[in-house]
């Protein structure tokens, strides 16, 4: 948000003074258990074609909006249940695993590129470049992104690749601002004169020196963006902007889901479930590395 | 005085060019989009008619005139006719804006009135079974997709236990759910902030004295600990509100709900190219006024953050 946020109020103010204590235990209990889930479902997602029962696109009119039972009309376990067009649940939802986190990564990464590369350059050329930088980014973060996005892919069509990018560069200011405040603070550093006066380059003092230096701040964002980066996904998925169909993603699912809520529960919800999960976990994971790597970072 | 006027300048020049930014952005993703004279022609229509609905729209003049007209003529409000509609953008936004306004108003007065008093007693009762709870169902709130919270919401309490209405605009019921759906993040957010800012205050020096004076608790909450905890609230407060606006979308397309969202959406499942910029340059242009003017308000309230 604005910069002219004060940060001095702590965003939660459970771990300070607790920290190591009983609330301090719990929270990283908690955090641990988050972690596990993503790597649970990491593995879920790589091994999505050994672990799913069914085929994900495959349609079965007999097995239509089959409520979850271990023995459907087709002779089927749908633990989840089916939906309108026969498809097993649970089988879509493992595969939608990999959708969620295939298009979060990547844009954590593309956002994480192009936010920590601006970012850095601003910080450590300052001049124009920062000014022209942080005008950008104060102006993305200045209105609610969800409104572009629909916009550019509204006019180049939904695809793999745009929902990716798009959004990837909805998160680069996050990492930019940041960034930017931290190698400010480390350029003016005697160490730095001090590579240089040796006849360190550029690229030495950034990439030996800096880049180490904003790591674990980088690791925080990339964290709590990756949780931002999936609801994302998956809003724009239900809007019908993003993942098209056949292909299952969470979003998707219970957009799909939806007509037959009434007579169908199961088909939203497990899904939507799964992905409320994620984010939670997701985000309490990035809290913790938070307070761990960098409490500087609170007021974000 | 001198000090104040710069800090209005340079907070007013910096919403100008983040509006410029955004409808420069409107105007790519626009040109972007392709010829929009077919869109308007019969398929089989003749050379001559192409030329004509062409040097009409501007779309034969070269392109840096064509960022100029469109710049003067997004300044004046005009983003051309609605494809779907027959009639000026602008026109069919703004008669989709009440529905809009309503529905964030009662979402961001929701917010505001379950929140706060939460984050007080959480504060107050820190570590207590309500404060977590309180505080457990803020995180999950934060964090939770706002379309999967609707859907969720439709589920259980209308489709289960058919208290509401599921969708639509009417009388009262119809705004419970939206607006619940709406405020969730807002909600969760505002009581996390009043927790945590009332826990500072509750700390300092001040409120030490006034306890030692004998003073009954409440007073010292609310009078003593509240007021001075409540600028920060008030700031996170306002940019909540220009938050709901982007929450919108979701909401009002999940419950059905006829505002400029909805309109956003349905407009680009009918390639109305017009009402969708519109819709989009509005929001933009909306959210940087409550957020400039929610920034002015703070700088009166609290000299210290002005230079800056």
């Amino acid at each position: 948000m604005a910069s002219s946020i004060p940060a001095s109020v702590p965003a939660d103010a459970a771990a300070v003074g607790a920290v190591g204590g009983r609330v301090g235990r719990r929270t990283r209990r908690l955090a641990i258990m988050g972690g596990l889930f993503v790597a649970g479902l990491l593995a879920v997602a790589a091994a999505a074609p050994w672990l799913a029962p069914q085929d994900p696109v495959r349609q079965s009119l007999r097995a239509r909006l089959s409520a979850p039972t271990l023995e459907g009309s087709d002779g089927k376990a749908h633990p989840l249940g089916t939906d309108h067009l026969g498809r097993d649940v649970l089988s879509r939802t493992v595969y939608g695993a990999r959708v969620s986190l295939t298009v979060g990564f990547a844009a954590v990464i593309i956002g994480g590129l192009v936010g920590a590369g601006l970012g850095i350059a601003a910080g450590y050329r300052g001049g124009w470049l920062d000014t022209a930088v942080m005008t950008v980014a104060d102006a993305q973060l200045a209105f609610p992104f969800i409104l572009l996005a629909i916009g550019i892919i509204a006019v180049l069509g939904p695809s793999f690749p745009t929902l990716i990018v798009v959004i990837g560069l909805s998160g680069w200011p996050g990492y930019a601002r940041v960034l930017r405040a931290q190698v400010l603070v480390l350029r003016s550093r005697e160490f730095v004169d001090a590579i240089h006066a040796l006849g360190g380059t550029v690229v030495r003092v950034v990439g030996r020196h800096i880049l180490p230096n904003v790591l674990s701040s980088l690791v925080v964002i990339g964290t709590l963006e990756l949780a931002r980066s999936i609801v994302l996904e998956a809003t724009l998925s239900f809007l019908g902007l993003g993942i098209q169909p056949p292909t299952p993603s969470w979003g998707g699912m219970v957009q799909e889901g939806r007509e037959y809520l009434d007579t169908a529960w199961w088909i939203s919800t497990f899904p939507g479930l799964v992905l409320m999960l994620t984010s939670v976990a997701v985000s309490r994971t990035g809290d913790w590395l938070r307070d761990l790597l960098d409490p500087t970072l609170r007021g974000e | 005085m001198r000090a104040v006027a710069v800090f209005l300048a340079a907070r007013l020049a910096r919403a100008l060019v983040a509006v410029w930014l955004v409808s420069t952005v409107v105007f790519v993703v626009m040109r972007l989009s392709g010829d929009p004279v077919p869109l308007l022609l019969p398929p089989d229509a003749p050379r001559s008619e192409y030329e004509r609905v062409a040097r009409e729209l501007g779309t034969d003049r070269p392109l840096p005139v064509q960022y100029g007209v469109f710049l003067g003529n997004a300044l004046r409000g005009d983003f051309g006719r609605s494809i779907h509609f027959r009639e000026p953008a602008v026109r069919v936004v703004v008669g989709y804006l009440p529905a809009t306004a309503e529905l964030g108003l009662t979402a961001f007065a929701l917010a505001l009135l379950i929140a706060i008093p939460i984050g007080l007693l959480s504060a107050v009762r820190r570590n207590s079974l309500v404060d977590q709870a309180a505080m457990a169902a803020a995180l999950v709130g934060q964090s939770a997709p706002t379309f999967f919270v609707g859907i969720l919401l439709i589920l259980i309490v209308s489709l289960k236990a058919g208290w509401l209405p599921t969708s639509g605009r009417g009388d009262w019921t119809h705004l419970v759910l939206p607006a619940v759906t709406l405020g969730a993040f807002a909600m969760a957010s505002i009581a996390r902030l009043t927790r945590s800012a009332m826990l500072e205050v509750l700390r300092a020096d001040y409120v030490r004295t006034a306890r030692a004076k004998g003073l009954r608790e409440q007073v010292v909450v609310i009078k003593h600990a509240l007021r001075n905890a409540a600028i920060p609230i008030v700031t996170i407060t306002g940019l909540q509100f220009g938050t709901l606006l982007g929450g919108a979308v979701v909401t009002e397309t999940v419950f059905a709900w006829p505002g400029i969202g909805r309109l956003a959406i349905q407009s680009i499942y009918n390639r109305d190219y017009p009402v969708v910029q519109c819709v989009v340059f509005l929001s933009a242009l909306l959210f940087i006024v409550i957020n400039l003017t929610v920034e002015l308000i703070y700088g009166v309230l609290d000299p210290r953050i002005r230079p800056r």
